[in-house]
């Protein structure tokens, strides 16, 4: 038997194999996707599980390491190479089974970890992740500090075998539920900009750490400030070299435009399609078209928009698989995926006339309420994680090679 | 509609890329357009350089062995045709070896087949695609009728504009039959009762406009699917084929815009230092990525005979018309004053964009038939 003969029956193997074990353990309220983010594991030692099945599901596939599936056992992955876990995955979406935890320490920390971290800080970080033990939030941007990152001024001092952090970050993800931070810090404050940054692992539960959630918008608040004083940190939590952090916050906000881009994808298909809704709002012609031609016209803009970005997300998966890495592909991603998301959740409340403008109240239903609180919601996303205007930048300067 | 279909190319596509690319940049780059042009070139083609291309086997690319065909396929053709784009190389791929070569496998009688795809795919024999009428493309608006008699049928009616038109030795003439339904007639250019007026159009793409007084022709002219589907077919691949061509364009467009951002200084500077700049161009390569993708899956599916194939070929050509209006005119503006005159070659471009946006529909055509397939 050729290698590519033996290789296909060892992964149809698996498929089988994962495929019985799905059946038998993927409990049937995880074969459908969450409602709301909210309705997601996140994991942390202040999650609380929404129902027994969501308990069992998590700790089932943690038992057979298959949170994170390609992550070596001894770090609490199982070991699998990238088409093995490519078959775990279309097994898991054939019976239509929920990721059982999200997780950005997962998506985001670790492929840093393995890349940049210790022996010692792989051991010591990376099981609990994949257990959903431990919830990360990202210590990136702060009141000074936006789209010119670099500038940041939070400081850490070097004391013995600690650092002292003082400083401030701002629209920390769930600060308030996380356990840890990943943050980027100010190591020495006499070299260039981009040279004194290091990246440094923050536990929240430490000393002089304070925690405040900011309002926003949507009425929500995913976002916090968070207040360092005089926050004693091990530098054995260092990540890299001291006044690598640049290097490695770009490498990760790679990882993060790629799953931001991943996380719309995934969320926009669970809701109803907007020619549906338009359809009820202001009603179709004797040949079911809209009614309202210009309304019409730009579902269908989007719509067909939104089919082009998944197809570009499909290449640029493909060509990854093929050997190369999510650098600025994954800024195209960003932006385009985010805008979409802007304009259909704009339309989705056009078309609802002033059933769309509700804030609260019986007068309206939970949808037409979502709906608003999600357009709301959707104007941070070309904002988050490095804002339209800078992934343009990306581009111009990875991509096309323009100077400046 | 996400695609189980690749949307890379193979190892054989990307030898079917150097083949072609190697043929356009030596025996068609753009001088050879401009000299067909400032000739007045009557045929607006060189039938030379088909023949060649017919040896490389793009002539009959969609012409199984039997009838002296390369059976290469549809995605080979849009390779092809992108290329052509690059340099704007005036061939007969699209109306011959993508549509005419399609109705005839698809829709011929025996003995024409016969005779007509071997010629075709030796190259000796180019057809022009006749079936606009009115002012803008409409799949049913087809007034020219084809009354059957004992030995054949005869066609009255006009074409507004007929592609490749000026080149072609026959015409692919799509007419309503006595039951009412649309087929097309395969009819010589020296037909008697054939009225043919070259179009001199401001893209210099070859085309005419045609009158048929009692057109007669054999009984074997008539190409007809079973199922009636044989127009909406080759509309279809018209659109997804027209579109690889006006990505090749778009992608010549901004790589050279992009090399001119790069050299052009002012203010002491590349003025592709400056955002305003900067930040458009990485847009259009935003727009131009997300075209490659919905050209390639709608090719891919029209091969595959695909069910989603009819949207995805209406959502291509929507993107690629849009991409390429968008480039074209931001390469004039960012070439300034040069962008405007007829040396600097972005202005043939631009307007090649323009002409190319209405053949087989325009976007809003194309956004309609995407929403009516999807039910709204």
């Amino acid at each position: 038997m050729s290698d590519a003969g033996s290789d296909h029956a060892r992964l149809e193997a698996f498929r089988a194999e994962a495929r019985a074990w799905l059946e038998a353990h993927c409990p049937p309220a995880m074969r459908a996707p969450a409602e709301s983010d909210e309705a997601e594991f996140w994991g942390g030692r202040r999650a609380a599980f929404e129902s027994e099945a969501q308990r069992a599901w998590l700790e089932r596939m943690v038992e057979r390491g298959w949170t994170a599936p390609t992550w070596p056992r001894e770090y609490g992955g199982a070991g699998l190479d990238a088409a093995a876990a490519r078959v775990l995955e279309e097994e898991m979406r054939r019976i239509g089974a929920r990721a059982p935890l999200k997780s950005l320490g997962m998506w985001m920390l670790a492929p840093i970890l393995f890349e940049h971290g210790t022996e010692e800080q792989r051991r010591e970080h990376l099981p609990p992740i994949a257990r959903g033990e431990i919830r990360w939030c990202q210590g990136y941007s702060e009141p000074g500090a936006g789209s010119d990152l670099a500038s940041l001024s939070t400081r850490a001092v070097r004391d013995g075998e600690m650092f002292v952090v003082d400083g401030q970050k701002i629209w920390t993800s769930h600060a308030d539920l996380a356990d840890w931070m990943f943050c980027l810090v100010r190591t020495d404050p006499d070299l260039p900009k981009h040279k004194g940054i290091s990246f440094l692992l923050i536990d929240m539960a430490s000393p002089g750490v304070r925690v405040r959630p900011i309002r926003l918008i949507s009425g929500a608040s995913p976002f916090c400030e968070t207040f360092f004083t005089a926050v004693r940190v091990p530098a054995r939590n260092l990540v890299g070299q001291a006044g690598a952090g640049w290097t490695i916050a770009k490498a990760l906000l790679a990882h993060e435009r790629a799953a931001i881009s991943r996380l719309r994808d995934g969320a926009v298909q669970e809701e109803e399609p907007l020619e549906v809704l338009a359809r009820r709002c202001v009603g179709a012609d004797a040949e079911g078209r809209i009614a309202d031609p210009v309304l019409r016209d730009r579902i269908a803009q989007v719509n067909l928009d939104a089919l082009c970005n998944r197809l570009a997300l499909q290449r640029s998966t493909e060509a990854e698989r093929a050997g190369r890495e999510p650098g600025p592909g994954s800024s195209m991603a960003k932006l385009y995926g985010t805008e979409i998301n802007k304009r259909r959740k704009e339309l989705r409340v056009a078309i609802q006339g002033w059933r769309g403008m509700g804030w609260e109240g019986d007068a309206f239903t939970p949808d037409e309420l979502k709906s608003v609180r999600d357009w709301l919601r959707s104007r941070a996303s070309s904002i988050e994680g490095g804002t339209s205007e800078i992934q343009l930048d990306i581009i111009a300067k990875r991509v096309l090679g323009l100077p400046g | 509609m996400a695609t189980t279909r690749t949307l890379l190319w193979s190892e054989d596509e990307e030898l079917i890329r150097r083949s072609a690319r190697d043929l356009v940049q030596a025996r068609m780059p753009i001088s050879h357009f401009r000299a067909l042009r400032d000739a007045g070139s009557a045929i607006g083609m060189s039938r030379e350089v088909w023949r060649e291309m017919a040896g490389l086997g793009f002539a009959g690319a969609l012409i199984p062995e039997r009838w002296g065909g390369a059976g290469l396929g549809l995605v080979a053709c849009a390779i092809v045709l992108e290329e052509c784009g690059r340099t704007l190389a005036p061939t007969a791929t699209l109306a011959t070896a993508v549509l005419a070569a399609t109705a005839l496998v698809e829709g011929g009688a025996d003995a024409t087949r016969d005779a007509e795809l071997p010629r075709i795919a030796s190259g000796e024999s180019v057809l022009g695609f006749a079936h606009d009428e009115g002012l803008h493309h409409a799949r049913d608006g087809v007034s020219t009728r084809a009354a059957a008699g004992a030995d054949g049928f005869t066609l009255h009616g006009e074409k507004s504009f007929v592609l490749d038109g000026t080149a072609a030795d026959a015409f692919l003439v799509s007419a309503r039959t006595d039951a009412g339904r649309i087929d097309l007639f395969l009819v010589p250019r020296t037909s008697r009762g054939l009225r043919i007026t070259p179009l001199a159009l401001v893209d210099h793409r070859s085309a005419a406009r045609l009158a048929l007084e009692g057109v007669r022709v054999a009984k074997g002219a008539v190409l007809s699917r079973k199922d009636g589907a044989l127009l909406p077919r080759l509309c279809d691949r018209g659109a997804a084929l027209l579109a690889a061509e006006m990505l090749g364009s778009t992608e010549e467009v901004f790589a050279r815009t992009l090399a001119w951002l790069k050299e052009r200084r002012q203010f002491g500077v590349p003025i592709g230092s400056f955002q305003a700049l900067r930040h458009r161009a990485a847009a259009m390569s935003c727009e131009i990525e997300l075209t490659r993708s919905i050209v390639l899956a709608a090719v891919r599916a029209l091969e595959a005979d695909a069910t989603d194939a009819p949207a995805l070929a209406s959502a291509a050509k929507a993107r690629a018309t849009d991409t390429f209006l968008l480039v074209a005119a931001e390469g004039i503006q960012m070439h300034g004053g040069l962008g405007v005159t007829d040396e600097v070659d972005i202005g043939l471009f631009y307007k090649r964009a323009w002409t190319s946006r209405g053949i087989f529909g325009d976007a809003a055509f194309h956004r309609d038939r995407f929403a009516r397939l999807g039910g709204y």
